[in-house]
């Protein structure tokens, strides 16, 4: 054992690792991507690692591992499970062989999502079980815990940890490589009675599966995180507090000498149903502290009715607890101490001393949303499009990545954003119904590998009349950089084919199908103006490297004797780099942030700004091909 | 000893090294520390910030309103923004320099920073306003801000921790050809 300071994903990472997991397979998703990469960081040797295309490609690979008797890890992010769903609903049905662990990573708030969903709720609908950890040292013993549980039921479970434990960082023991469990998988075992799923052996399996989730309910009560704090000294207590998760420290730290009785859920589903009986032995009322949806508020309702307890149940059903967003300490300690004061009027003068800061009211805050990057090379693309088509009557369909970005003024160009992929199916939708417009779907790289391609093929085949804009960084940059099909390199450190973005398309059918380099602006606005008049689905594929992985060569300076303080370059770009003198009349460029992109230079009308040095994109192959 | 404190700026500053520097030389003098960090889109230019708790007797990452110790501010708004966290007599350490948000910049919005550093000053009474422009000029780069910045904190007295301790941290975690720079950014605010 030793002592490491840890990321909460780091250590969940460490924790397979110690479980002996032989495979981790995911897809990049905030607050989920540390885990895998860390595993290939630290990978002793002997573990498979990629990154999926997608997660539904992640959580098939691990179950093919987990069906030869290896233990396996998927992770994602909670709206990454939607798309593995489908075969995680059949998987459940089928059962595994080696422990499978399904990581995913909820993200209250949203701070980072679509979605606020709640992952226990899925673990129901899929009759998976589910481990909830609080804590980073937590989790990190509890995955281990997961691995084994997994294995001894056969069933895959989830482990869902929220954004406050994926992104909190502990110092906390962990095990040295040579104290890792070593599992030695047994390989696949021919069986068709137990693996082809048909109706006939879903019938015999869900009752089976049915079965033992009833019994793991008992089974969990005795599981030692589900717990009741302080039982002995509550004994004639009529107050308790039901939490899970990272809500738990908020309730420790927010609790002080209050008589309650406090039950921590670490596995919401199947519910410790025993325990929660001894809980609410005796107890008038329950205060269910948790985030995203009341499933612990449901599962104790339940239980009352079940039971004919007369317990009053509260929680975000009865307004007690916000019914979404992410708690604070603030929310739990103002909850708890409504919850926990009698009388009514004491508890609200508390709560406004509590709230009532001393401070003045502050001057207006910045408001600060996040933009593209200095030098990001979609400010470009989005440029070039929107001069292009000026005047024209279009739409345009943005995606999930660091584009999404590109809604913000001044550039405004993303008209919808809805989910991985999506753009391309709305922007033919759009133009079926409003034939007279002139339809765009901006996507990633990565997002184009992970679900574009089966849109493109839909509107090839459907007739779509639209243009694909692919803004090919080369890189998955809004999670950090990931590696992708079209990288030609894997997370493993191998030198791989490159998938050719231009090669699938042709291949798919599209004829005109053109690259350009978005930092060439007038190239750029020609060929949008060009291909946009093309009938059919046509493609234009934006390339040149995200700036976070290439160093600037120049940097842009403004000369104030030709600017004339038009702030064309400032209102048109929006760029972080540009700024105003200290007279507030003419642009300067922020040196530290500036990349030298030299958009801004091609823009100025009096040629006042020079300096940069745009990226080569030479060596960015088009045809695909091995990496140089 | 138990401190909490924030760090707080603007996505791309560096306030995620700076407290990882904090949490080294924590771990180092077997402080117990537990970190909350912004990690995702709001990276981009977005407001962040880390919540560091050092020190026995705490479970949640995050701190409550009203209990922090220390601040330390890479920006003055916002800067502003967290002070409903600071604790009667808690200290803040901040940088004088505005990053104009982009809506600002483009008049979808207003940004006074000059207001800011006159609300701090009227409202913190432990106040160490760094100056960041003179810090990059006299140390020749912009980006050691961070390190400038705990080199105040540490000398605002609410860190918890001594030059010694940071600067071993710095050692083990900044690429060795940087480690003057950042020694001399440690001690800028001694002057």
């Amino acid at each position: 054992m030793h002592k490491e300071f840890l990321m909460g994903n780091e250590a969940i990472a460490l924790g397979a690792l110690a479980a002996g997991v032989n495979l981790v397979a995911g897809y990049p998703g905030t607050p989920s991507t540390e885990v895998l990469e860390t595993i290939a960081k630290r990978n002793p040797g002997n573990v498979y690692v990629e990154w999926s295309i997608n997660e539904k490609a992640g959580m098939e690979v691990a179950a093919g591992a987990a069906y030869a008797g290896a233990r396996a890890l998927v992770t994602m992010k909670q709206v990454g499970l939607n798309v593995a769903s489908d075969p995680l609903m059949s998987l459940e049905y089928i059962g595994v062989k080696g422990g499978m662990v399904v990581l995913v990573a909820d993200d209250p708030g949203p701070i980072s999502s679509q979605t606020e969903q709640d992952t226990r709720t899925f673990a129901m609908f899929s009759k998976v079980p589910v481990f909830d950890p609080s804590s980073v040292s937590e989790a990190y013993e509890m995955i281990q815990e997961a691995f084994d549980f997994s294995e001894k039921y056969g069933t895959p479970v989830f482990f869902r940890a929220t954004t406050r434990v994926d992104h909190g960082y502990e110092a906390l023991e962990v095990k040295d490589p040579g104290e890792y469990y070593v599992n030695k998988p047994e390989g696949f075992v021919k069986d068709p009675s137990r693996w082809v799923i048909f109706p006939r052996l879903s019938v015999k399996n869900h009752a089976l599966i049915e079965k033992r989730n009833a019994q793991l309910k008992d089974v969990f009560s005795e599981y030692p995180r589900n717990k009741i704090l302080w039982e002995e000294e509550t004994a004639k207590c009529r107050k308790g507090i039901a939490t899970q998760g990272v809500n738990f420290m908020y309730t420790l730290d927010s609790l002080h000498d209050e008589n309650a009785r406090v039950m921590r859920v670490a596995t919401p589903f199947p519910f410790p149903e025993k325990l929660a009986l001894d809980f609410l032995a005796g107890l008038d009322e329950v205060l269910c502290i948790e985030e995203l949806d009341p499933v612990i508020e449901r599962a104790l309702t339940y239980i009352c009715g079940k039971y004919c307890l007369d317990v009053r149940i509260r929680g975000k059903l009865t307004g007690d607890i916000p019914p979404s967003g992410e708690n604070s300490m603030e929310i739990v300690s103002k909850a708890l101490k409504e919850f926990l004061t009698s009388d009514k009027e004491d508890a609200a003068e508390e709560t406004t001393d509590l709230a009532a800061a001393e401070l003045p009211q502050p001057p207006a805050l910045p408001v600060r949303p996040p933009v593209l990057c200095a030098g990001c090379p979609h400010r470009a693309s989005f440029y070039a499009v929107k001069t292009a088509m000026r005047g024209k009557k279009t739409i345009y369909c943005g995606d999930i990545g660091c584009y999404t970005l590109g809604n913000a003024a001044p550039l405004d160009m993303c008209d919808t954003c809805l989910c991985m992929g999506a753009g391309i199916g709305i922007a033919q939708g759009v133009g079926h119904i409003e034939p007279d417009t002139k339809c765009f779907a901006f996507v990633g790289d990565s997002t184009f590998f992970a679900s574009g391609i089966t849109g493109t093929v839909n509107a090839f085949y459907n007739q779509a009349d639209m243009t694909l804009v692919v803004l090919d960084n080369s890189t998955t940059a809004m999670t950090g950089h990931q590696p992708h099909p079209g990288t030609g390199r894997t997370v493993m450190g191998q030198v791989v084919e490159k998938v050719s973005i231009e090669r699938v398309l042709r291949a798919i059918g599209l004829t005109v199908v053109e690259t350009v380099d978005p930092l060439d602006y007038a190239l750029s606005v020609e060929t949008v103006k060009r291909v946009a008049e093309e009938p059919g689905v046509k493609a234009i594929i934006f390339r040149s490297p995200c700036i976070a992985i290439t160093k600037p060569k120049g940097r842009s300076h403004v000369d104030p004797e030709k600017c004339i303080g038009c702030g064309k370059c400032i209102r048109e770009l929006g760029c972080p780099a540009i700024i105003l003198d200290s007279d507030g009349k003419k642009a300067k460029i922020d040196t530290s942030v500036c990349t030298g992109c030299t958009l801004c230079e091609q823009l100025c009308p009096v040629k006042a700004i020079s300096g940069g040095r745009k990226n080569d994109t030479a060596g960015m192959s088009p045809e695909g091909g091995r990496h140089e | 000893m138990s401190k909490n404190i924030i760090l707080c700026g603007v996505g791309g500053q560096g306030t995620i090294l700076a407290s990882r520097l904090i949490a080294t030389a924590a771990m180092d003098k077997n402080i117990p520390i537990k970190t909350a960090e912004t990690i995702g889109m709001a990276q981009r230019g977005g407001s962040v910030f880390s919540h560091l708790r050092l020190g026995e007797g705490t479970n949640s990452p995050l701190i409550g309103k009203g209990e922090v110790d220390l601040i330390i501010g890479f920006e003055p708004g916002e800067t502003v923004r967290q002070l409903p966290f600071l604790k009667k007599g808690g200290a803040v350490v901040v940088s004088s320099r505005p990053v104009m948000p982009v809506s600002a910049m483009i008049g979808q919005s207003k940004y006074d920073a000059e207001a800011m550093i006159e609300y701090l000053k009227a409202n913190v009474e432990h106040l160490t306003i760094v100056d960041a422009d003179k810090a990059a000029e006299e140390l020749g780069s912009a980006k050691v801000l961070n390190v400038v910045l705990l080199g105040a904190a540490l000398r605002s007295g609410e860190l918890g921790l001594d030059e010694q301790d940071l600067e071993n941290a710095i050692r083990e975690k900044v690429p060795e050809k940087f480690l003057e720079l950042n020694k001399k950014a440690l001690a800028f605010s001694r002057e």
